[in-house]
């Protein structure tokens, strides 16, 4: 790393705004971040409440709680509030905290651009839930909403669901232009590319493929609107169209989407490990090039999500090779984590806890990404609960922790207090036992036989899905802790320093700042040498 | 010195294979089934061997992270290494990963192509996925016939105990010989379904529109269950599969006696019904038809399900029931049965329901033949 | 603003409106890639291709006929044979019946399948009803042939061929003058 040169913090003349109106019409990056990161753990609760009605219903066999069509309901939107509402606005919100901070610039470089952006979305998800209390229902044809299901056969709520998903994309778009215009123009002078933060870096490689990948899913569900509404045969046979078609437009969207979901939780890692093991970044140069290659890489594997649909065999071989090379610099960035902590000098508090957890299960996830990468396996996983446990896993234990980790490492400097770490303590331990009892014995019912998106199940597979369910029902309560947590912090606490943990000024600007830091982060340009 | 470390060594080596063999043995509930046929087989085989493959990695990679943890921690008083980076450390691991990867993909390859086979199959049956229910058509036989879920509505809804196969049982099996090359075709009636037996390995989509082909060669003679795998609307977990292969004798008299029970369905659509032969038959249709959505006291669950008890339709407008049934209500989940009750069923449930609960003395007391509902077809307002 | 960052912006602002495009662009991608290759099995229009284009290479397979309606489809449709056993070029000819037994005049659209969808480009049919819509009276039957052959260099590891026919009601779909043309 570079050594930074010190600089004055400015004497902030004039705070935010009072009131309601500070948080309706800011534009500044501050209080953005801070919108998005309620939004989404107000979000992560909604989203909870649907998988603890999934996972009621599937504690035993027999339906017991909810009917088929309401069940149907609560995957669809579990999986769309989860994604669209939890994870991509939780990352956007750290990055909205963090990128002016990290790179030494004063706020975003389109301030009033970035409070729409963050508006669009509670608008879109009061639309999208709002279909749920409807006569006709929610949307019930899964996340992924494959036609003719999502099209000539869904609720006539499908519609509202499909201006929501636009809205979505308009943000994520808006937003997505505003880092990268920030990341590239904005950096403090000689803070060349390639002395970055990692998380600058996992945003920048994030936001170009959002820009890439949301107009297209912008693209299915307009070809959807068209279909349902204009007469349009676009996935319908009758008119010459194709149910598979949608499937490839969708994945060639949804693939790089859950690297996008992923990309920003690896930066966060990375510094929280290095800072934790007191030992800079092992191979820093390759973690840029890893995750380039894997962004790349994200485009050209989306038909392993579609290896039952009657592909040629040219077609399966190419995906399930081109699949499993994914996995060189996914493996790379674990072996430079854990070669970081290897001979450093490691402390274990909450963010470190988180991160561990992360490389370790993440892991876990990839293996069985991997084993589903294998075509002829796959055959045996798709559709099942195996392919349940290995999302889960690169997704809750993935980014979710990876975004706690970031929430424990940077809380004190947002709010100027240390978090209560027994506390957090106390909290990992429970996420992490949780966790593993919600998502490890999916892989089991899931080799067994038991589908994917079933209200009700074969004996066989009771006795995993009673586990399961208990095991979610921890987790879901745990996170309440987090809520307690989070809240104390903001009141209350130990104040902490500018540096927050042990020698940090020299690895990263945001450690030279004031916790909290003033209002316009910097006022005046470091200089980085 | 060195024997230690190569009895460490060996133990390390074999502790892995000592994790519980119970849960990945072949006979485990827990794994992936072996199955039965040649692909099967090596598909598990297969998995196995990426799975033990995966586990090796993870065992040396954190083993590596877990032992960092406990020597270099800080409050054991490690003094942190300034190193950042090592070339050749890191081109030797991408070049480890890679090899491995590629050590993965050539055996997968051979079960791929194994998997691709497009020779001609001995017997050719049409697999038709509708919402919620399988057809199978015989080709060279013309047998043809609809396989439905058979466990009841009781069980599903709690108020009787699970039989064994709960959920992966049918009124009517799919019957194959053993030892002959069996090719599907396979297609959708309405949405993606997705036709999977495990013990086959055998998965494909049933895309309306679209056939997708799939084949099996069956050894051993037993019964085989599966199940829909592709979100498919409503019933989705309710439409499995079974197949119960059997000798070639078994089979050759099992279409005989497929074929000898069309030929007489098609006569009962000419005798004359009771009214009490038709309610009879009726309460089986509708059990196993309509009591998902209608329940069994027939009062649905207005408004999305409507009550057939007290209904007007069912009590007195025998001609707009007879509509309702054979066409489906458009823009509802109330489908069109035409094509999926023979004349004698879609009669005796009419009947039943004309016939049941309040409606028996409130309504019109009109009930439908086998023969209304030929005449309607040859009629039939669309 | 600094020229830089308009610069930055106007770039992504271009890069978004063009993935846009390419997302529509990919629906006739998708269609012109299947063509080529067959690959999700379906077939182009009427072929130009005749049995004295070939002089060697003929073989016998196995062609199989499968139709299905779709929904709620009341005509019958069916294949007078399920299978045939044919000579790979020499011309084939096989009729389907078609009939109405509704009460109203309907438009129906067939829609053809080929598995393995590799073999499609080999199917070389001259006739078929599925290369219009077929309008059928009240109560009306029709037969109606495909005729076809099969390109004797079909690669050998192709046992049989399965051709798919799902048979659409497109009778609302159409606007009222145009089922009268038909």
């Amino acid at each position: 790393m570079s050594t930074i040169v010190e600089t004055h913090d400015d004497h902030g003349h004039h705070g935010p705004a009072k009131g309601l109106t500070r948080w309706l019409f800011t534009t500044n990056h501050k209080d953005i971040g801070t919108l998005y990161l309620w939004f989404s753990f107000l979000m992560l609760f909604v989203g909870g409440a649907m998988a603890m009605v999934i996972r009621a219903e599937l504690f035993e066999p027999g339906l017991q709680i909810v009917q088929p069509e309401f069940f149907n309901q609560m995957t669809t939107n579990h999986g769309l509030v989860m994604v669209f509402g939890v994870i991509m606005p939780a990352f956007v919100g750290l990055a909205n905290w963090m990128i002016p901070m990290q790179i030494g610039s004063p706020d975003m470089a389109l301030p009033r651009l970035n409070n729409l952006s963050f508006w669009l979305l509670p608008m879109a998800f009061t639309m999208l839930v709002s279909t749920l209390f409807m006569d006709a229902g929610g949307p019930n044809f899964g996340w992924t909403f494959y036609a003719p299901l999502s099209t000539t056969y869904a609720p006539d709520t499908v519609t509202l669901f499909i201006f929501s998903v636009h809205v979505l994309g308009v943000s994520s778009i808006l937003g997505s232009i505003n880092i990268i215009t920030t990341i590239l123009n904005m950096r403090a002078p000689g803070m060349t590319l390639m002395k970055m933060p990692l998380f600058v870096w996992s945003w920048l490689i994030t936001a170009y493929l959002l820009i890439a990948v949301m107009p297209v899913l912008a693209g299915t569900v307009t070809m959807m609107l068209m279909d349902i509404h204009f007469g349009t045969s676009f996935f319908n046979a009758a008119g010459g169209g194709d149910p598979v078609l949608f499937q490839h437009i969708f994945w060639f969207f949804g693939h790089p989407e859950v690297y996008i979901m992923i990309l920003p939780a690896f930066g966060i890692v990375s510094h929280v490990i290095e800072t934790f093991s007191r030992k800079p970044i092992f191979g820093y140069s390759s973690m840029v090039y890893a995750m380039t290659s894997i962004a790349i890489l994200s485009f050209v594997v989306w038909a392993h999500h579609m290896f039952t649909t009657g592909m040629p065999l040219a077609g399966e071989l190419f995906f399930m090779y081109s699949t499993m090379l994914i996995a060189i610099p996914t493996g790379v960035k674990v072996f430079n984590w854990v070669a970081t902590m290897f001979k450093g000098s490691i402390s274990f508090e909450t963010p470190m806890l988180f991160a561990i957890a992360f490389v370790a299960l993440f892991t876990i996830g990839g293996f069985s990404g991997l084993m589903l990468a294998i075509a002829p396996a796959d055959f045996q996983y798709h559709d099942t609960y195996f392919v349940v446990a290995h999302f889960h896993y690169v997704l809750v234990p993935g980014s979710l922790f990876g975004v706690i980790a970031g929430v424990y490492y940077w809380i004190p400097k947002w709010t100027g207090n240390m978090y209560d770490e027994t506390l957090g303590k106390l909290h990992f331990w429970l996420s992490f036992i949780s966790v593993n009892l919600t998502f490890f014995p999916m892989h089991f019912v899931g080799l067994a036989g038991m589908p994917r998106r079933y209200p009700d199940y074969a004996l066989q597979f009771a006795d995993f899905n009673a586990m399961v369910s208990v095991g979610a029902f921890i987790f879901g309560f745990t996170q309440l802790l987090l809520l307690f947590i989070v809240i104390k912090a903001i009141r209350t606490g130990k104040k902490a320093s500018h540096e927050v943990w042990e020698d940090t000024k020299d690895w990263g600007l945001e450690w030279t700042l004031e916790s909290p830091p003033p209002y316009h982060t910097f006022t005046v340009q470091p200089e980085v040498k | 010195m060195k024997s230690i470390s190569r009895i460490t060594g060996k133990f390390f080596f074999t502790l892995p294979f000592l994790v519980p063999t119970t849960v990945f043995s072949e006979a485990s509930a827990y794994n992936m089934p072996v199955g039965v046929t040649e692909v099967s087989k090596e598909i598990f085989d297969l998995h196995m061997l990426i799975m033990w493959i995966c586990l090796w990695i993870g065992v040396v990679v954190f083993g590596i992270m877990f032992w960092s943890m406990w020597k270099y921690r800080k409050s054991s008083g490690a003094k942190p290494a300034k190193f950042d980076d090592h070339y050749w450390l890191e081109i030797g691991w991408t070049i480890a990963a890679t090899v491995i990867l590629i050590g993965m993909a050539i055996p997968s390859t051979s079960v791929m192509i194994k998997a691709y086979d497009d020779s001609k199959g001995d017997i050719n049956i049409m697999v038709t996925g509708y919402q919620w229910k399988w057809q199978y058509k015989y080709l060279e036989d013309g047998v043809s016939f609809f396989s439905s879920l058979s466990t009841s509505q009781e069980q599903i809804d709690n108020a009787i105990p699970k039989g064994e196969f709960y959920l992966s049982e049918v009124d009517e099996p799919l019957v194959i010989p053993i030892n002959k090359r069996i090719r599907f075709l396979i297609t959708g009636n309405d949405v993606i379904h997705s036709w999977w037996v495990p013990d086959f390995a055998v998965k494909q989509d049933a895309v309306p529109g679209f056939i997708n082909t799939a084949w099996t060669n069956v050894p051993k003679p037993g019964i085989y269950r599966g199940s829909c795998t592709e979100l498919c609307g409503l019933k989705h977990a309710f439409m499995p599969i079974v197949v119960r292969a059997v000798e070639q004798e078994e089979y050759e008299a099992w279409v005989i006696e497929k074929i000898a029970m069309a030929e007489a369905e098609k006569l009962l659509t000419e005798k004359v019904w009771t009214k009490a032969e038709l309610i009879e038959r009726g309460q089986g249709v509708y059990l196993k038809n309509c009591v998902a959505c209608h329940q069994t006291n027939g009062q649905g669950l207005p408004p999305v399900f409507p009550s057939l008890d007290g209904s007007q339709i069912v009590m007195n407008n025998k001609a707009r029931n007879i509509e309702i049934l054979m066409e489906g209500v458009q823009g509802t989940a109330m489908q069109a049965f035409s094509n999926q009750l023979s004349e004698v069923d879609m009669a005796s449930v009419i009947t039943y329901t004309r016939q049941s609960w309040s409606n028996g003395k409130n309504g019109d007391g009109e009930i439908v033949v086998p023969k209304d509902i030929v005449d309607y077809k040859n009629t039939v307002n669309l | 603003m600094i020229k830089e960052t308009k610069k930055t912006i106007r770039n992504l602002a271009l890069t978004v409106a063009g993935m846009l495009a390419f997302s529509f662009l990919l629906v006739p991608i998708y269609d012109v890639f299947c063509e080529i290759t067959g690959l999700n099995g379906k077939i182009e229009g009427p072929s130009v291709f005749s049995s004295k284009d070939i002089e060697e290479g003929k073989r016998e397979m196995l062609i199989q006929f499968v139709t299905h309606n779709n929904e709620y489809m009341p005509w019958t449709f069916k294949s007078e044979i399920s299978q045939l056993k044919i000579t790979t070029g020499v011309q084939q000819r096989v009729m389907f019946v078609f009939e109405n037994k509704s009460s109203e005049d309907m438009v129906g659209q067939v829609i053809p399948s080929v598995s393995p969808g590799r073999g499609a480009e080999y199917f070389h049919k001259t006739e078929c009803f599925c290369f219009e819509q077929q309008k059928l009276l009240a109560g009306e039957r029709l037969e109606l042939p495909v005729v076809f052959i099969v390109d004797p260099n079909i690669p050998l590891d192709i046992g049989s061929l399965s051709l798919g026919y799902t048979l659409f009601d497109i009778t609302d779909q159409l606007p009222n003058n145009q089922i009268a043309a038909l």
